[in-house]
């Protein structure tokens, strides 16, 4: 056992993928010789040389574009967009072709892919720095996307993602990379994709979040425990492909149901997920299910950012609301 | 060597054949059999006839929508017949004759124009990326293909081909910018058929030559003549021999002139006139190879007659065989969305299989 930071694990996560195999290449702007702006591959470079770990050139598109024919051609690219605001110039790549290779070729070439991106705000960053777009790539056939919540789960869930036969888009909160550490195997392990994860049971309300929102909806939760509510707290860990029935038969246990994320509220991933309540769990319900997600504004930069994203004494509120319909 | 001594800076282009089928550079012909010769000549017929049956099909409201491929087929074949079986080819959509080169089957390709992806999954030798509609994007691919290769100690190169509209993308730029860095086996064909469905080449661009975008990569550009086959073989041959040895990327030119419309949805006759189409039609790739071929005694009309019609009848079989394919099974399109279906296109798979048996189709 280790105790890591999210950083750190996600560091270990692909330490251990290259030493297992060979294939496993690591590749984008300043990955290489610093490590990354935030160190996730940091000393890889080091360890196993610049052909398997590289500073690219600067230019999304090239990043997942030559990432793409170097997985149809038989390596297994990391690659690192240096945030997630930044991969619109890739995204054309991302969609038009990772998404469909395996399609539009029925299996004869896949794209066995990780393309890892820091999101979401929290950090007081400059401008296209805390965008959370895990919608955009979950509204897309042919791509996963995981977002990972914990030093564990970063690790386990990237692990994964590597052996996958399909492109993932991994999302890191960067927020949390080095908000809290936690013991972390040294073996390698890995966190099935598409399943999520039940953090803790309750009887009455379940509430579903995922990255950054799972540590302030703890928080939130423990404060309403503390006044005499038991709340069913569900790590979604992967949006797509969503795991439907966890979510379901929670709801049907507890008949609330509501959902915490920092992307903007509407057209976001919460109207899916009370979608996916309503049409299983409809019957159970003793109350509307609520979104507790960030504003359809523009994300502010710093001097505003307190009033975007979902904190703590919000969710607090928000939760009672529905508690207390 | 071609690469070294002509200036992409100046609009010098490679010729060695001229329009009447004359060896005009003789010190550049390539050393290339009598066999060699037909076989490429025989798939530039080859497409050809393709195109024209495919045009007519189309017109009859048999075909869906289809790119020819009129005009250009010695810059396809030309540098297909330069590269090995192995090296990895990243088209964009308007490469038939490459296609046939590298051995693809009339079938796939038929298929994969009538509406069905199953046309792209084709035999594992062929080393061809699917058609590519985003324009310039496949570039891309193309750089970490030799990447890969590089990697895992072969020495295959992989081909791009882009048009000459594609070299506005950033992706051409981002493309040639990897390989020039990572000094990667590539080779990046422009055909450069004057046209962007209707926006001509001098739109796109102001420089000279496309071959000198070359020099702003550090790598080395060449105009050669699209429409000479030994010419596109010589040059991409010297190309292709030159990345396989770890000596880097290029970029070539090929100097072309689209003959048909865009696909069959376009018409040309809005954006150009007859004179100049048919001031090409005199430069026509197959005549000039044709005539060579001929007075060399290599080939002669009744060989031209007897291969054209067995062609002909080959290509209306295999688009009688396509038309009767039927549609795609409901599986298919559910099954290569990821390597196993997610639990949510299970569920959709069996309410749409429930729904087209119970409406009986």
């Amino acid at each position: 056992m280790s105790v890591l930071n999210l950083l750190e694990a996600v560091n270990m996560a692909m330490d251990q993928s290259m030493e297992n195999d060979k294939n496993v290449v690591v590749f984008g702007e300043d990955v290489g010789v610093e490590g990354g702006v935030f160190r996730a591959t940091k000393g890889l470079q080091a360890k196993y040389g610049v052909e398997r770990c590289f500073d690219s050139i600067l230019a999304e598109s090239s990043i997942i574009g030559s990432g793409i024919g170097m997985a149809i051609n038989g390596l297994k690219p990391v690659v690192e967009i240096q945030f997630s605001g930044f991969m619109f110039p890739g995204y054309n790549q991302i969609v038009t072709h990772a998404a469909r290779m395996r399609n539009r070729t029925r299996s004869l070439y896949t794209v066995p892919m990780v393309i890892r991106m820091p999101y979401g705000g929290g950090v007081r960053a400059l401008e296209h720095h805390s965008e959370s777009l895990e919608v955009l790539f979950a509204h897309t056939a042919g791509l996963k996307v995981v977002i990972p919540s914990t030093p564990y789960d970063a690790k386990g869930l990237l692990m994964a993602a590597i052996q996958d036969p399909d492109p993932v888009i991994f999302m890191e909160p960067k927020r949390i990379y080095r908000a809290f550490k936690q013991e972390v195997p040294d073996e390698p392990y890995m966190i099935p994709i598409g399943k999520a994860k039940v953090v803790k049971e309750g009887k009455d309300m379940t509430v579903v979040a995922w990255g950054a929102m799972v540590r302030e909806t703890q928080k939130a939760i423990e404060k309403l425990e503390a006044e005499g509510h038991s709340i069913e707290l569900i790590d979604l860990r992967t949006i797509s492909p969503i795991d439907k029935e966890t979510i379901i038969k929670s709801v049907q246990k507890t008949g609330r149901f509501a959902v915490v994320h920092e992307a903007a509220t509407t057209y976001g991933p919460g109207g899916e997920l009370i979608t996916i309540v309503n049409e299983g769990a409809f019957l159970y319900l003793e109350a509307p299910p609520k979104r507790i997600s960030s504003i359809d504004t523009v994300v502010p930069l710093p001097k505003g950012e307190h009033y975007y994203v979902p904190d703590m004494a919000l969710i607090v509120e928000e939760l009672k609301s529905v508690l207390e319909f | 060597m071609l690469l070294d001594t002509y200036n992409p800076l100046v609009d010098e282009m490679v010729q060695i054949m001229d329009k009447e089928g004359k060896i005009v550079n003789p010190d550049l012909m390539p050393d290339l059999t009598p066999e060699e010769m037909l076989k490429m000549y025989k798939t530039m017929r080859f497409s050809r006839i393709i195109d024209e049956k495919t045009l007519q099909y189309q017109r009859q409201g048999r075909m869906l929508t289809y790119a020819p491929n009129l005009g250009q087929e010695a810059a396809q074949v030309g540098s297909a017949a330069a590269i090995r079986q192995t090296d990895w080819v990243a088209p964009s959509f308007r490469e038939l004759g490459v296609w046939l080169y590298k051995g693809a089957p009339l079938h796939n390709i038929f298929l994969y124009w009538f509406g069905n992806e199953m046309g792209m999954h084709m035999p594992e030798e062929v080393r061809i990326l699917p058609v590519s509609v985003p324009i310039a994007s496949q570039m891309q691919h193309a750089t970490g293909l030799a990447f890969a290769a590089r990697y895992r100690g072969l020495d295959d190169v992989a081909i791009a081909y882009v048009g000459d509209g594609g070299t506005s993308q950033g992706d051409f730029h981002e493309a040639l910018n990897f390989a020039s860095v990572q000094n990667t086996a590539n080779v990046f064909i422009i055909q450069n058929n004057q046209f962007a469905i209707s926006t001509r080449r001098e739109i796109q661009t102001k420089t000279k030559t496309i071959a000198q975008k070359a020099i702003g990569y550090g790598i080395p550009g060449i105009l050669v003549d699209g429409n000479d086959v030994f010419a596109m073989y010589a040059v991409t041959k010297e190309a292709v021999d030159r990345a396989r040895r770890g000596d880097g990327p290029s970029l070539i030119e090929a100097y072309t002139y689209r003959m048909g419309a865009h696909t069959t949805s376009d018409d040309p006759t809005v954006y150009r006139k007859d004179e100049e189409v048919e001031a090409w039609k005199d430069k026509d790739p197959i005549d000039r190879f044709r005539k060579y071929l001929i007075s060399e005694g290599h080939w002669d009309i009744d060989k031209e007659k007897e291969y054209s019609d067995e062609r002909a009848q080959f290509v209306k079989e295999t688009f009688e065989t396509i038309e009767k394919s039927g549609d795609v099974p409901l599986e298919d399109i559910f099954d290569h969305v990821y390597a196993k279906r997610t639990p949510i296109l299970e569920a959709q798979y069996q309410l749409k299989k429930a729904f087209f048996e119970k409406e009986g189709k």
